[in-house]
């Protein structure tokens, strides 16, 4: 099964594509599509970034268009159609969390690490990001580690404890 | 800390234990799924469902107030092949009681959805979980798992002829997926762009099929109204408002968090739950619904109880029950600004009115913010507005209009004071202390 796998999707490695079937297996058998986000982020996660040829890789699996996907990759704000840092740290700066310190935490973020939003430091270890709403404003300010991990009340003593910890 | 204080513990009562309480044991411990074995067990019809949650008026959770019931009984009979659906994108700015209960309490979630798929003949369903809370979408499979194991969901579920299976589909960073139309699209793995209603989900849904779709909060509150009764449950809250409702409390209080109240509690009340105003400072203005819902000003709210008509009456709306408080520290055009920001960055684009508009508004509050606005200016946000409201295939355009026009509505000499005088009306060091981010006297 897994060999089958890989020899339909060489792009992406076993791993993936059996945590892919497990997506789509959600779903009725002729609406294989439906497992595109979660097979971008699956993607994303092995690769780092999505490039066009992951994305097309991602689609010849699930048999829908390369297009198709891309638009989904691009119209979604979690996916990085570029290669990012190893940590990409996402801080919402929405107005319940500025409110609570979430602009300030990204300008503390911004001068320790010396990048602007949508930058990469020198190092290619961090990325920042503006993020909106994150469904967590009563613990801001919030941010996300590499889209998976949200990290709650980071003051700046916890913002410090947190890049000290990303190696 | 999971829960902080409430009034009638209902929808938090399984919140007590924090992170140790969610599983399937503690949630049966709790009496948990006992209404599904009684609704199947009795053989209970579709039609004394419907209407036992129509007698409730539990009314819908997830912005709009629709009646639950109601909107259940719109379902087709016949229709070979339906869905359930669960909203759990919870975009809306302000926003994270579906998080906390997805969080601490999942099988309630989980049996409400299942009893929905019985009461409309939906064989399927799915939770929509929007991706900035992957832990929590890893918990709800997990969770899936644990009722799947049990027989709560799969084939013939407790030895009945009923047969629902239910699956988790996570987002990946964008609002516009809680319009309910825009998630079936990205369920159906495309770009999340709202449809042209009617046909509506109930005639033409997921993948084309009847489809009941309704917010992670208001499937939560189906098991506790069959359990205590749909009377009982309305008359915790007042006629037209049944039950108790989260309110996800944000901003410049002393304890940020959810609060389970009844329906028609008192503002005060809530925001003497929430530890009062942080620093012992004035309130200035309260958004009570959501980022989307009209702003109001301290003495309105403080007027107000929640509850759709209440807050509908003061001229704003009970949304997602999400509140955001703001004090004196609060430079009301550079709040409005970020908003504006928002629903520009989020809309779809598929409208007109909508995509240039809501553009339109974050440029010109943007420029009033850097002290270039003009005296026209406040006219001309208004008639940008005028010209989306209602213009649009779904309501993010009014969701953007609103803000602004009750910001300038109730906030007007602030706006006037930052054209005239091109800075703010609240002096900048006093803003940046308002947040709490700098320890008093540091750098
Ligand atoms: C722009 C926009 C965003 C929305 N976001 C959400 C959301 O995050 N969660 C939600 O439950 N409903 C959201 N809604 C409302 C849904 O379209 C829908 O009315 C709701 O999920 C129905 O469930 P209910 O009847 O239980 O409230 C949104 C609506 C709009 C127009
Ligand atoms: S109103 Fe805005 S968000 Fe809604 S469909 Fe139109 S362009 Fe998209
Ligand atoms: S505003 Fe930041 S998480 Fe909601």
């Amino acid at each position: 099964m897994n060999t089958q796998n890989t020899l339909l999707c060489p792009e992406l490695s076993a791993e993936s594509l059996l945590k892919i079937d497990r997506e789509v297996a959600k779903y009725p058998a002729d609406q294989k599509q439906s497992a595109v986000m979660a097979a971008l982020v699956i993607a994303q996660d092995e690769k780092g970034w999505l490039s066009k040829e992951t994305i097309a890789a991602v689609a010849g699996y699930l048999g829908m268009p390369p297009i198709a996907a891309y638009e989904v990759a691009s119209f979604y704000n979690m996916y990085d159609l570029h290669p990012v840092g190893k940590y990409k740290l996402t801080v919402c700066t929405n107005l319940p969390c500025a409110l609570s310190g979430g602009v300030h935490a990204a300008d503390y973020v911004k001068e320790k690490l010396g990048i602007d939003f949508n930058e990469t430091t020198a190092d290619g270890k961090f990325t920042l990001k503006e993020g909106e709403c994150m469904g967590a404003c009563g613990d801001a300010p919030v941010m996300l580690v590499n889209n998976k991990r949200m990290c709650s009340f980071m003051l700046p003593e916890q913002i410090d404890a947190l890049l000290a910890e990303c190696k | 800390m999971a829960l902080i204080d409430t009034i009638n513990p209902l929808l938090t009562t399984g919140w007590a234990k924090g992170d140790a309480g969610w599983s399937l044991k503690d949630y049966e411990a709790r009496g948990g799924y006992k209404q599904l074995r009684r609704v199947l067990e009795s053989k209970m019809t579709q039609d004394d469902l419907i209407a036992e949650v129509k007698k409730s008026v539990l009314r819908g959770r997830g912005g709009a107030g629709f009646p639950t019931g109601l909107k259940w009984s719109f379902m087709p009979k016949a229709a070979p092949e339906k869905y359930v659906v669960c909203n759990t994108d919870e975009g809306e700015p302000g926003t994270f009681k579906d998080r906390d209960l997805l969080r601490f309490d999942p099988h309630s979630t989980i049996e409400g959805m299942i009893i929905a798929g019985y009461a409309v003949g939906a064989k399927r369903g799915y939770n929509y979980i929007h991706g900035e809370i992957f832990e929590i979408y890893q918990r709800f499979e997990e969770a899936l798992d644990q009722a799947r194991a049990a027989g709560y969901l799969g084939n013939n579920i407790l030895g009945s002829d009923f047969s629902f299976d239910l699956f988790a589909h996570h987002g990946w960073g964008a609002y516009i997926c809680g319009e309910e139309t825009g998630l079936l699209e990205s369920i159906e793995g495309k770009k999340g762009q709202p449809r042209y209603k009617p046909p509506f989900p109930a005639n033409f849904g997921l993948y084309g099929k009847p489809t009941t779709i309704n917010n992670t909060e208001t499937f939560a509150a189906i098991p506790f109204i069959l359990g205590m009764g749909a009377e009982a449950y309305l008359n915790l809250g007042k006629p037209n408002n049944g039950g108790t409702k989260l309110f996800s409390v944000s901003g410049h209080v002393n304890r940020p968090g959810n609060y389970e109240v009844p329906m028609g509690t008192p503002f005060a009340k809530l925001l003497e739950m929430a530890g009062g105003m942080r620093g012992g400072r004035k309130l200035k203005a309260v958004i009570p619904g959501g980022s989307s819902a009209p702003v109001l000003p301290a003495e309105v709210m403080m007027d107000c109880t929640m509850d759709y008509d209440s807050i509908a009456k003061a001229g704003s709306m009970l949304g997602s029950g999400a509140v955001i408080v703001m004090d004196e520290t609060v430079c009301m055009v550079k709040a409005l600004e970020r908003l504006s920001y928002f629903y520009y960055e989020e809309s779809c684009g598929q409208c007109t009115p909508c995509r240039e508009g809501s553009g339109w508004l974050y440029r010109v509050v943007h420029r009033i913010e850097h002290g270039q606005g003009r005296p026209e200016d406040l006219d001309l946000l208004n008639r940008v507005t005028d010209n989306m409201m209602g213009k649009t295939i779904c309501a993010l355009a009014d969701a953007a209009a609103f803000p602004v026009r009750s910001f300038i509505k109730h906030f007007k000499s602030e706006f006037e004071y930052h054209i005239e005088n091109k800075k703010c009306l609240v002096d900048p060091e006093i803003q940046r202390m308002g947040s709490g981010f700098f320890k008093a006297g540091a750098a």
